[in-house]
């Protein structure tokens, strides 16, 4: 068998293996991608990603498998056209062998809101994976794949890659296409990237980066060749340090660990500078008030008429409305197209909305101030390490601290890299976190890749492919 | 209207920008095609899709709104309207709402009150406030008839779904059902005028609805108004308007309430019925469309739309007066539609009589025009032409009778008018002697009419004329039998 299809071949049997355990596949696409990497072998073109592997989450559209946005409501749901970032993983010879779990319509940061059950942690089948893009981190953590795309809306990709020992990419706002992304909330949504290693993750970057004609807010902002500056010496980068958000709710081992990763970068020659973010405390409420009322907004297209799920015994037009996402979707985006559609109501939009939007608008400033000072800023990923399944489920305040280190970055529409910098005494990976100026991923994989060569984690999770 | 009493009416008027393509996506804007073929995953709201706004529409609003005499906001931001229909496909249709397209504009109009007759009275010039003008996309279409289990099932075409409308929403400043009637009649002028838009309302691509409510004059506040809506006319509009406008007195004096709603215009009944009350009514929850970047319209930009735009009707019509010494009326007829202001023209400068040259048009070719079901733009008569018959007939080589049934002849068959005159033979007799040659001998024949003549009947005098022109054939030039006449017969 020649080398393309022994490769996906054996990814293919290794994703069909492990999702037994870990769920992290809502598709395999078995036959589809078998075809396509026989097609691959015969062509003669030396594309980038040729015969590259690589997974996607179930809520960019792929025109040859569903798109189900972990929804009951979308189901098998078979988009008409693949998203812009497909198309371009496509046209550089990568291989997609499947779609992958996640938090219903990307709302969650443990997977625990997937409709179709959660993907479990490959260090710890008891714990989570985080999320939204929980299936994705797993699918490379365990070795399936080298890379797979996800999405942030507030962290989905960093705070899964934290979790489950990998690197993960958040890059600025309008850096790659969101056309075929499904929408949560479109002023924060991104297309992210897992790699396991940031070579993996600035590769695939490269082939689905740049301005989109089918998406207005994507810039025409020069492209880097991000392999020519990720191996460049740190020696005198300045990495940012706010200290005041170390505080309360950090987990006593994160805190040691990213302190201790403080020094390693300090002894890689970069300059550690103490700043400042004085709106940072504010990030998670306006995060929960602009995401819901966006999403209040862009979920309102799932109503039975055109796709997907409708609710049988619906006689009236309303009823039917009522009856269909009643019954298509789960509590979780329930819950948050509530919210969302409360602060938009007349009569509270400029007490929540248009608040809202104006503190953005200082945190933003507050990091654009301290972009003046550094290079980048560094902070944990998430507060703790991946929790129990089941522990936070009952409380969504909870829930949603999870994410206070990384809202931030897309709420100031900055990039962010998670980067694995130590182990819990338990053996679970932690995080470390690099925001950066906007357009500035070559700075933060530039960053990540020194630290992943001198700092290597040195142990691979626990349900993964051998070798 | 009822003595006492006056009428508050403000409108919106929904004009669907003429591009070939729609809004926020290249789907053509077409109507009448197979349902749902002109659609693309944008415009049916498929997950993920986004939208890109086409220039073209900003070129048309630009347009619409100079051309109306608004200003165009440097920056403007699309926002989304959140409702569920099932012919919105987004649950959210883009639009404009705190930071409109054009804003805070002013507009004059001439209007006049008609009598029972549909007589126009005096014409006066009216202003009114137009508070905006935005932009925004079409719903598509919900279809409950002529398809298979209609009892069961509804259907959607989404053809119109996303096609460009710019809403111009008016102050109410409105006080009679003729003002509004005039002003969507030059609204929708202007915007034919200058191709912003079709503005067929027949065709639905000029759509109104008007917010009428009365008060005692005098009185400061605004009572209850009701919103107006399923007015397929301006006919139909003005009607909607006036019926409201009564319906709403009689109430009021009645001690009966009015209450803010929505009605249609019934026009099988010639009555307004009630759509839906204010209870039902959405909080559109608007908010800035995240998918698209602010509008942002650059002076030079609106230069150049100004630049390109064509003498506007009005402009035209006091030219037409004051230039061609037209009358009002007269110039407001040529200006009812471009084409035929157009033809005026060129006739005009043709012809180098410009007052013929519009009773002619006025009368005659109009008539020809509607006879036919024609209008000036595919006239059979070409503007050059009409000038050569209005030439000859101020040469005085035929008469004015003879000129009409030259332009039905033209009219016809297309042929020139020396043609037309040559084969019918009407060409005049202008040469004096031959004339002489006639009257000498009609003299001759009839000498005790000469003395009578000249003996004081001057009444003979017509018959004179008669007889040579009658000897003449009727070809004899007037003017020179009257001067011949004059002479022989003093
Ligand atoms: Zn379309």
């Amino acid at each position: 068998m020649s080398e393309i299809k022994s490769n996906i071949k054996k990814s293919l049997d290794n994703a069909e293996k492990l999702n037994e355990t870990l769920n992290s596949f809502l598709k395999i696409e078995r036959e589809y991608a078998l075809n396509r990497a026989e097609e691959l072998e015969k062509s003669s073109d030396e594309s980038p990603l040729k015969g590259f592997a690589i997974a996607v989450k179930d809520n960019i559209c792929t025109k040859f498998s569903q798109t189900s946005c972990g929804s009951r409501i979308l189901g098998n749901y078979r988009p008409q056209y693949n998203a812009t970032a497909v198309d371009k993983l496509l046209k550089a010879g990568a291989v997609i062998v499947g779609k992958t779990n996640m938090d219903e319509f990307a709302m969650g940061s443990s997977n625990e809101n997937s409709a179709f059950g959660t993907a479990k942690n490959p260090w710890d089948t008891t714990r989570v994976p985080g999320g939204s893009s929980g299936g994705s981190a797993v699918a490379v953590a365990s070795g399936v794949v080298r890379a797979a795309l996800g999405s942030e809306t507030g962290g989905s990709v960093r705070q899964p890659a934290s979790f489950c020992g990998i690197v993960g990419l958040k890059p600025t706002y309008g850096r790659i296409s969101r056309f075929g992304l499904v929408a949560f909330a479109s002023s924060l949504d991104q297309i992210g990237i897992f790699g396991q290693t940031s070579k993996d993750a600035a590769e695939v970057l490269q082939t689905v980066a740049g301005r989109d004609a089918n998406d207005s807010t994507t810039a025409a902002v020069e492209v880097p060749n991000y392999a020519d500056e990720i191996g460049k010496d740190i020696k005198g980068k300045r990495i940012g340090v706010p200290r005041a958000l170390f505080g309360e709710g950090l987990d006593n081992e994160v805190r040691n660990a990213v302190e201790q990763s403080i020094e390693n970068y300090r002894s890689l020659g970069a300059e550690i500078i103490d700043i400042d973010l004085p709106n940072s405390k504010y990030s998670i409420a306006v995060y929960y008030i602009i995401a819901t009322a966006e999403a209040s907004s862009n979920l309102a297209r799932f109503d039975g008429v055109r796709y997907g799920f409708r609710a049988e015994n619906a006689h009236r037009l309303r009823e039917m409305y009522m009856k269909t996402r009643e019954e298509g979707f789960g509590a979780e985006v329930k819950r948050r197209i509530m919210l969302g559609t409360y602060v938009l109501s007349s009569g509270y939009y400029d007490a929540y909305y248009a608040k809202a939007q104006k503190v953005r608008t200082l945190l933003k400033q507050d990091f654009l101030n301290a972009f003046d000072r550094c290079d980048a800023v560094l902070t944990p990923t998430a507060p703790s390490v991946a929790f129990k399944i089941g522990e936070k489920t009952d409380d969504p305040l909870a829930m949603y601290l999870s994410d206070i280190y990384t809202v931030s970055a897309n709420l100031a529409g900055i990039p962010g890299i998670s980067v694995p910098c130590g182990l819990s005494s338990e053996g679970l990976p932690i995080g470390l976190q690099l925001v950066g100026k906007h357009w500035s991923e070559a700075v933060l994989l530039n960053l990540a890749n020194a630290y992943e060569s001198q700092f290597p984690l040195g142990a691979k999770a626990r349900f993964s492919v051998a070798g | 209207m009822k003595e006492g009493w006056e009428a508050i009416i403000g409108m919106e008027i929904h004009a669907q920008l003429a591009t070939e393509t729609k809004i926020f996506c290249a789907c053509a804007a077409n109507f009448g095609d197979e349902p749902n073929a002109n659609t693309c995953p944008v415009c049916l709201g498929l997950p993920g899709a986004l939208p890109v706004l086409n220039e073209k529409v900003v070129e048309l609003g630009a347009k619409a709104a100079l051309s109306l005499g608004l200003n165009v906001n440097e920056t403007s931001i699309f926002a989304r309207k959140n409702y569920f229909y099932p012919d919105l496909p987004k649950g959210y249709q883009i639009s404009q709402y705190d930071k409109p397209f054009s804003s805070n504009g002013e507009l004059t109009i001439m209007t006049a009150e008609r009598d029972e007759q549909g007589r126009a009275g005096d014409w006066k010039p009216l202003t009114i406030r137009i508070e905006r003008m935005h932009l925004e996309e079409d719903a598509g279409k919900n279809i409950h008839e002529g398809l298979p289990e209609v009892e069961r099932f509804s259907y959607i075409d989404l053809n119109r779904a996303g096609t460009p409308l710019g809403e111009i929403v008016t102050a109410p400043d409105f006080r009679s059902s003729w003002q509004a009637y005039d002003y969507v009649n030059h609204v929708r002028r202007v915007l034919q005028w200058v191709g912003a838009s079709d503005a067929d309302m027949e065709k639905g691509n000029l759509r109104c609805e008007a917010n009428v409510s009365v008060r005692r004059i005098g009185e400061e506040k605004f009572r209850n108004k009701v919103e107006l809506k399923n007015l397929n006319s301006v006919r139909f509009m003005q009607k909607a308007i006036e019926f409201e406008i009564e319906r709403q007195i009689a109430a009021h004096e009645a001690g009966e309430p009015v209450n803010q709603e929505t009605r249609l215009w019934d026009e099988k009944n010639n009555q307004t019925r009630i759509m839906r009350s204010k209870e039902d009514a959405h909080d559109y929850r608007y908010f800035p469309e995240p998918d698209l970047q602010p509008l942002t319209v650059s002076k030079q930009f609106i230069e150049q739309v100004k630049a390109d735009m064509p003498e506007l009707p009005d402009a035209m019509h006091d030219r037409f007066v004051e230039e061609y010494e037209l009358s009002y009326n007269d110039a407001s007829q040529l200006v009812s539609d471009k084409d035929l202001a157009a033809f005026y023209e060129a006739t005009a400068q043709a012809s180098n009589n410009p007052r013929v040259s519009a009773n002619f048009i006025l009368s005659e070719l109009l008539r020809e025009l509607n006879n036919a079901d024609k209008t000036a733009k595919d006239s059979p008569v070409s503007a050059e032409n009409l000038a050569e018959l209005i030439k000859t007939l101020d040469a005085g080589k035929i008469n004015n009778n003879q000129a009409k049934e030259v332009l039905t002849e033209m009219f016809g068959n297309g042929k020139s008018a020396d043609e037309v005159i040559r084969e019918k033979g009407f060409e005049q007799i202008s040469d004096r002697s031959t004339i002489e040659k006639i009257i000498d001998e009609i003299v001759e024949k009839n000498q005790n009419q000469v003395v009578a003549y000249r003996g004081g009947n001057e009444k003979l005098f017509g018959f004179f004329v008669g007889q040579t022109m009658k000897a003449s054939g009727g070809k004899a030039n007037p003017k020179v039998v009257n001067e011949i006449l004059k002479e022989k017969l003093s």
